[in-house]
């Protein structure tokens, strides 16, 4: 199992990151018209990052907090600095999140063919082709 | 997609709250020339009020109503003695619809509403592609 993950390298995480922030993205859409609703984006440089380089962190009492609580929180978050707030106090930018939600897809897109080669090159081997 | 509320709750939900807000701008124009013979009675515009529904800790949300509100708009009041609804000193009470208002706001309701199908349909055809992976 492990190294079936390590076969697959960041694109797993990747695929899932990628599927959540397009997730927040469009609720950031539905939201475009409701007031007080603050848009906000996933960090995905420094999730990625967080999953490529790999290294758990260990606690050594179990009144430590783990890693993952944090990871999973809604620290992960970030909201989005809107280039001008509407006065509704709504900071949704149409253009902004469409423009994410493009690049998202297409990126989403971009890592399921990755793993689509990682697949048929897996296949390939089980079959001795 | 990802458990909990996929793309197409939020969506869905989305367009049926833009669904709402194009109803009751098309039930304010269509009421934009009524006349009433007392203030009260006058027609005032309805407001559909939009509510953030989050998704746990997720930071998922999508859109809902909380509810249609009639706003308290002053009815204009217009001099018309000879009009069959006028009241006992010969004025009728126009309903309080802002006609250019209305459709600005059916414009914006018919734009965000078709950002919302964009967002299915690319749901769609990702989840279609994840189907088909490793074929």
């Amino acid at each position: 199992m492990d190294r079936l993950d390590r076969f697959f390298g960041v694109h797993g995480t990747a695929l899932t990151l990628r599927s959540e922030r397009m997730g927040l993205l469009a609720s950031n859409i539905a939201n475009a018209a409701t007031p007080h609703y603050k848009a906000r984006d996933l960090d995905f440089a420094r999730l990625i990052g967080g999953a490529s380089s790999g290294t758990p962190l260990t606690t050594t009492s179990s009144r430590h907090f783990s890693a993952a609580a944090e990871a999973g929180s809604e620290s992960r978050l970030r909201y989005r600095a809107p280039v001008q707030a509407s006065l509704d106090g709504n900071t949704v930018e149409l253009a902004t999140e469409q423009l994410a939600f493009a690049e998202t897809a297409l990126r989403y897109r971009s890592t399921l063919s990755a793993l689509n080669g990682r697949i048929s090159s897996l296949t390939s081997a089980l079959k001795g082709e | 997609m990802a458990q909990g509320m996929s793309l197409f709750d939020i969506a869905g939900r989305a367009m049926s709250a833009q669904l709402v807000r194009l109803n009751t701008s098309a039930s304010n124009l269509a009421n934009a020339g009524s006349v009433a013979s007392s203030e009260a009675a006058a027609y005032r515009p309805l407001k559909p009020v939009f509510q953030t529904m989050f998704e746990g800790a997720s930071g998922k949300a999508t859109v809902g109503i909380a509810g249609v509100v009639t706003t308290n708009a002053a009815p204009q009041r217009r001099y018309e003695p000879g009009h069959p609804l006028a009241d006992g000193d010969g004025y009728i009470h126009l309903s309080a619809v802002d006609p250019n208002a209305e459709l600005v706001e059916m414009v914006e309701t018919a734009r965000q509403y078709r950002n919302n199908i964009e967002v299915l349909e690319t749901a769609k055809s990702l989840t279609l592609e994840t189907l088909r992976l490793g074929r």
